[in-house]
């Protein structure tokens, strides 16, 4: 198989269980527990080589997703103590498992291929070049694994997708209805153990920490609905492989780190853009709120003051902005948006007379 | 090696006192920083930061030019460390994304993008002799004399400024709405305290590197917290015991071969800490657990000492 597509093949596959467990994740803040585990699970590798030596084998995968689900468990026997916050716990359990780890290496295992460095970040470059026979042809390793991860991600969310949904979004429901939500918890952690150790080899950790939160973090700006979430987490996980490998490959550089960085460039475009929840959206929303504001005030202020004895000072288009402390130039964009929207009239002699349609407003706005 | 020499070591030999030294500061200003941001539930946030200052080190190595020093390496760290943590707070202030989810992209996104960038120089400069790598897992081994220096005079200047905003710092960890209604800017207090918190990240860097950077901040302030209910007691609790593991872990991985200081570091603070879950004199579960049975042992002898209120039956 080509190279290139073998590549994207792999790390398509990881955004894949990215963007079906992320979302999850993400919505029940645990984001940060993926990072936790995906440092954690060095110390599991370790000792998966000690007892089977070997890095690549289904018993290996095993004993270091156990790792990683004992960093579940400790981070939340640590919180249940009552003595320090889930935060804390986290911040605690991973550093002290991933220093053994370290420790077991640099004073045991120096002589092993384990380089920390690449372990960490990954090179999916070589995947392709690591194949083994499979349905009677040669097919590169990471993608067999990889792959198989998807497919059990994909089996759970979709036979769970109701009892899922339903804990995310009322866990207290859930309990009440009798699901056991501890345990579907505890599965979800085991699936992002056992896809962080089959990601670990193939495209490195930090790769698969972006897959899972930040397809899932820029969906959550574009969509309310969980299934809609899913999948806009996979198209955007799979552009950032698609244009992270070309762009890796245009500047020789590294292509998880690549991949990760389009991932966040494509992050950063959809907070500013997003339609309903964007920065620059949000900043339209207050803009036209402020002179929505201002335009009903300035007719309930036209309002008070017509037909009064004053209203020669009070509602001339050139002084208005005084009593309403308004700098001349606001006031005469305030007038203006009114009267685009027909709620004001500069009636003769310069003042400023309400519509029918004005009046209302006024009208509705004091009451 | 034997005590003996081994205090010798550490006061003539150099590179055990530098690493000492340096080990020590770490603790000792992590810990104190570490405590405001257990309080403000930011643990995670020395994780995150840390990871962000990656691509500050490599944009400054680019940049530099002849002048490769440690300090302009850490001021790349800090300033992209620093802009991490404010975009942080812009999406969590201003969508619904959460703190978490928030600083995981950071994380994650600032740390490829430095991977991209140290790849690069990896590729064409031979920034692997230049030591850029030894940010990712620190090499404190490898400490200079001019390294410590650095070290001291940015932990003289952030602790300065604990001392001096100590009741902003306070106020501002138990009761931000207070803090606002007295006047105080909200956000220049979060900014100046989030920038100290940068800057023992740095510090850190060299030391213990990017990974174990998170449990140098909440390791000391967790323990601490277990032994006092008072803040200053714990900040200076804290930066006890993080001194004591940084010199602990030194020592260690000095006096056995092939084991990295980092690491040692933080499974010294690890099993102070854990010691600090069981036998923290204010909170501590030992005493927690003696307290509970010692009630309930009271509530079973006054319940069998109070007579039968039942009336019994055929009585007069």
């Amino acid at each position: 198989m080509d190279s290139a597509l073998t590549i994207i093949l792999i790390c398509s596959l990881v955004a894949v269980s990215g963007a079906l467990l992320g979302p999850f994740l993400l919505l029940r803040r645990m984001s940060l527990m993926t990072d936790a585990i995906s440092h954690s699970i060095l110390f599991g590798i370790v000792i998966g080589f000690l007892l089977f030596n070997t890095l690549d084998s289904l018993p290996m995968i095993l004993a270091a997703s156990a790792i990683g689900i004992l960093t579940v468990v400790l981070t939340e026997m640590l919180f249940k103590t009552g003595l320090v916050r889930e935060d804390a716990a986290i911040g605690m359990v991973f550093p002290a498992l991933f220093s053994i780890g370290v420790i077991i290496i640099s004073r045991f295992l120096s002589n092993v291929h384990i380089d920390i460095d690449t372990a960490l970040v990954g090179e999916v470059i070589w995947a392709p070049f690591d194949t083994i026979p499979f349905l009677g042809g040669e097919v590169a390793r990471g993608l067999v694994i990889t792959g198989a991860i998807a497919l059990v991600n994909l089996a759970f969310v979709g036979v769970f997708y109701k009892e899922l949904k339903l804990v995310t979004f009322d866990s207290a429901l859930a309990s009440s209805l009798g699901f056991w939500s501890g345990g579907l918890t505890f599965a979800l952690m085991t699936l992002v153990s056992v896809t962080a150790v089959g990601a670990f080899d193939a495209v490195g950790a930090v790769l698969l920490v972006g897959f899972m939160i930040v397809p899932a973090a820029a969906a959550y700006l574009l969509t309310e609905r969980l299934s809609v979430m899913i999948g806009l987490s996979l198209v955007i996980g799979v552009l950032g492989c698609v244009i992270g490998y070309y762009a890796a490959l245009a500047i020789d550089t590294s292509i998880s780190g690549m991949m990760v960085t389009v991932l966040g460039v494509i992050f950063a475009l959809v907070l500013i853009f997003a339609p309903q929840r964007g920065l620059l959206a949000g900043m339209l929303r207050r803009r036209r709120q402020q002179w929505e504001f201002a335009a009903r005030l300035l007719v309930i202020h036209v309002l008070n003051h017509e037909g009064q004895p004053n209203e020669g000072d009070e509602l001339a288009l050139a002084t208005v902005n005084q009593h309403l402390n308004w700098s001349p130039a606001y006031a005469e964009q305030i007038v203006q948006r009114a009267r685009q929207r027909g709620w004001l009239d500069v009636a003769s002699g310069r003042l400023l007379a309400l519509t029918p349609d004005g009046r209302q407003i006024a009208r509705e706005t004091l009451a | 090696m034997d005590i003996g020499t081994l205090i010798r070591d550490i006061f003539l030999d150099y590179t055990l006192r530098t690493v000492v030294l340096g080990s020590v500061i770490l603790g000792i200003t992590s810990g104190v920083l570490g405590c405001f941001a257990l309080l403000r539930r930011q643990s995670m946030l020395g994780d995150a930061l840390s990871h962000a200052a990656l691509p500050g080190i490599c944009i400054a190595f680019l940049l530099a030019g002849e002048n490769k020093s440690p300090f302009v390496l850490l001021m790349g760290a800090a300033a992209a460390a620093w802009i991490g943590a404010i975009i942080i707070t812009v999406i969590t202030r201003s969508t619904r994304i959460k703190e978490d989810a928030a600083m995981g992209v950071v994380l994650v996104s600032f740390f490829g993008f430095g991977y991209v960038i140290l790849s690069l120089l990896q590729s064409s400069a031979g920034a692997g002799q230049a030591g850029l790598d030894k940010y990712l897992f620190g090499r404190a081994s490898s400490m200079l004399q001019s390294d410590v220096e650095t070290m001291v005079l940015l932990s003289a200047i952030s602790l300065g400024l604990v001392v001096a905003f100590f009741k902003e710092f306070k106020l501002l960890a138990f009761n931000p709405e207070y803090l606002r209604t007295i006047g105080f800017s909200f956000r220049r207090i979060d900014i100046l305290l989030t920038t100290l918190i940068v800057i023992s990240i740095v510090i850190g860097l060299q030391t213990v590197g990017v990974v174990l950077m998170s449990a140098m901040l909440t390791a000391p302030a967790a323990a601490a917290r277990q032994w006092t209910n008072k803040l200053s007691h714990m900040i200076v609790i804290a930066a006890g015991i993080g001194a004591v593991s940084g010199a602990l872990g030194a020592v260690i991985s000095a006096s056995a071969q092939r084991v990295p200081t980092g690491p040692t570091i933080v499974i010294a603070l690890t099993l102070i800490t854990l010691f600090s879950l069981a036998f923290g004199s204010a909170r501590g579960l030992v005493w927690t657990l003696v307290r509970t049975s010692r009630t309930r042992s009271a509530i079973q002898h006054h319940t069998l000492a109070v007579p039968d209120i039942e009336p019994v039956s055929g009585g007069d």
